[in-house]
């Protein structure tokens, strides 16, 4: 299976081999410290071309994606007069995070064929096989979970935020929210031309907690019992602390 | 200036929490309650996942009780004895709470269960303690005195007698068990202290003086809070420290300017401001409830 679809890609690009993604990024590292409050990474980049320009619009479409994991989606509806979680749907898999920006809207710059291969535009980018079955209209979970993220800055659909210049450079860059979590941030570039992907170059942002950060977290998973115990040392330290100040003032 | 706390996995304003700290320090000084119960709304209100803020906050209350043991420990108003005794039952409330809370946590309900708790809880404590201060300032005006009754109920007819000399009590001990194990429970699930079931529930069922109520109250807060910090901890991860360091700094000094504002004042308005504020908390969770909301749709990650 994999191989054949490893064969139709290479004949799919085999034609348009003349032109070719060169691209880097501003930083491949993220270090989340305590005072991190978003990163903005600007990914640019080339057209290698060996061959007279082809004829069609060419465009760049760049996708960062978070780390992908379950989601459960929960409906509320009235009950007995108050709102209450009812229904529920549980989504495969979605990007914790997902950033899609092209130098014209995604319809123009990808045909559907390509968006489904690739799973490009959001919709495709959230894996919801099977959620039909868990309940009547599984679709306005999905939209629901696109909407929230959305709005919360989490998944971003940028159109013409690409911009290309003598349809060789291009450049872009995405904001990385500040409620960001860890883990590899698959960024991926493809060039089109009317519609059709003919190459893609693929790199990854690791975002990791440091230091602090992420000395707090391992020893809140790893050593659970030690961190309550701190959590608790600290608090009786810092409530007798305060009580022996305020007392040394007014004495 | 923005800070990212580690658990959470947010990123939120220092000053902020600093200043909610502060706010709720203010009122906790003033009328004498650990502020649970607007601590953990407030940090709903701001973006902190629920679970979070119910384990986050139980960690700030092990601090600012033990901040307010240590006076009462001097003034020698903490009857240890009763203490331990609602500790006891408050333990075993505890463990029950957590068990409750994951089971609806993963039920997706939690919010549910936690608001309904709210809106129950604060609106019978705030009517009660509205009704009660009324009549009291009217029996002032009129000049007449409480009445002061201590009769024999059904309290008195229970066995396992036991002899509590600080607060001159010789009574059972299973009403103390059972208080403690419900406010044990309600700790667990609101993320409260639950003084403000607790001290009622010491005063009007128990009969305990006073002066050595909002002492042993504290003491008890102390040890269950700790127990349910520790669960909280071990079982669900979610005690965030930072965001527990930001709110005590703002808390403990909130605090100690509150009790200046509440020597001030006198009793009976304290009590129904308090109970105002009680039940305008209590009016805006229920509202919650009660008007469709502008988001049917909501996220938990992970799997049922």
């Amino acid at each position: 299976m994999r191989l054949i679809l490893l064969l139709l890609c290479l004949m799919a690009a085999l034609p348009a081999r003349a032109e070719r993604v060169v691209a880097g990024l501003s930083q491949t590292h993220v270090a989340i410290t305590t005072s991190f409050s978003g990163s903005e990474i600007l990914i640019f980049g080339a057209v290698r071309r060996e061959a007279p320009l082809p004829e069609g619009a060419l465009h760049v479409v760049v996708t960062v994606a978070g780390p992908s994991g379950p989601v459960t989606v929960r409906r509320k509806a009235r009950r007995l007069g108050i709102w209450v979680n009812t229904e529920a749907v549980e989504i495969d898999a979605a990007p914790s995070f997902y950033a899609v920006a092209s130098t014209a809207p995604l319809s123009e710059a990808l045909s559907q064929t390509e968006d489904l291969r690739h799973k490009v535009s959001i919709p495709r980018a959230i894996r919801a096989v099977g959620t039909a079955a868990q309940a009547a209209d599984a679709e306005s979970f999905v939209e629901a979970l696109i909407r929230i993220r959305s709005s919360n800055g989490l998944y971003q659909v940028l159109p013409g935020e690409v911009s290309l210049t003598e349809d060789t450079l291009f450049r872009t860059s995405v904001a990385l929210p500040a409620n960001l979590t860890e883990g590899d941030y698959q960024t991926r570039i493809f060039l089109t031309r009317e519609g059709e992907v003919i190459d893609a170059f693929e790199t990854v942002i690791a975002v990791r907690k440091v230091g602090l950060e992420r000395w707090t977290y391992l020893l809140a998973h790893e050593q659970p019992l030690l961190y309550g115990i701190l959590s608790l040392a600290i608090a009786i330290a810092a409530g007798w602390g305060a009580s022996a100040a305020f007392r040394l003032i007014r004495g | 200036m923005t800070i990212y706390l580690p658990i959470a996995e947010v990123s939120v304003n220092a000053f902020l929490l600093l200043g909610m700290g502060g706010l709720v320090g203010v009122l906790s000084g003033m009328f004498g309650i650990g502020g649970g119960f607007l601590m953990t709304p407030l940090l709903f209100f701001i973006g902190i996942p629920p679970a979070v803020a119910v384990a986050t906050e139980a960690a700030q209350i092990v601090a600012s009780s033990f901040s307010g043991v240590l006076a009462h420990v001097r003034r020698k108003t903490v009857d240890f004895r009763m203490g331990t005794v609602l500790m006891i039952g408050g333990l075993v409330g505890a463990g029950i709470g957590i068990a409750i809370f994951n089971m609806l946590r993963q039920m997706g309900q939690v919010d549910l269960l936690v608001k309904l708790c709210y809106v129950v809880f604060l609106g019978i404590i705030g009517a009660l303690m509205f009704v009660e201060s009324l009549r009291a300032i009217r029996r002032l005006r009129s000049g007449k005195t409480a009445p002061r009754r201590r009769q024999r109920t059904w309290i008195h007819a229970l066995p396992f007698k036991m002899k509590f000399r600080t607060s001159g009590l010789y009574i059972s001990v299973i009403p103390p068990l059972a208080v403690g194990a419900l406010v044990g429970i309600l700790a667990a699930i609101m993320g409260v202290g639950g003084g403000f079931i607790m001290v009622p529930a010491m005063i009007y069922l128990l009969g305990m003086p006073t002066k050595v109520v909002v002492g042993t109250s504290l003491f008890q807060i102390i040890f269950v809070t700790a127990f349910a910090t520790l669960l909280h901890a071990t079982t669900n991860f979610t005690v965030d420290l930072g965001l527990a360091l930001l709110l005590l700094i703002g808390g403990v000094i909130g605090a100690q300017v509150g009790a200046r504002i509440g020597v001030g004042m006198k009793a009976e308005q304290l009590r129904i401001l308090l109970a105002l504020l009680v039940l305008a908390v209590c009016g805006k969770l229920a509202l919650d409830l009660l008007l469709e909301p502008a988001e049917i749709y909501s996220l938990s990650v992970g799997r049922f």
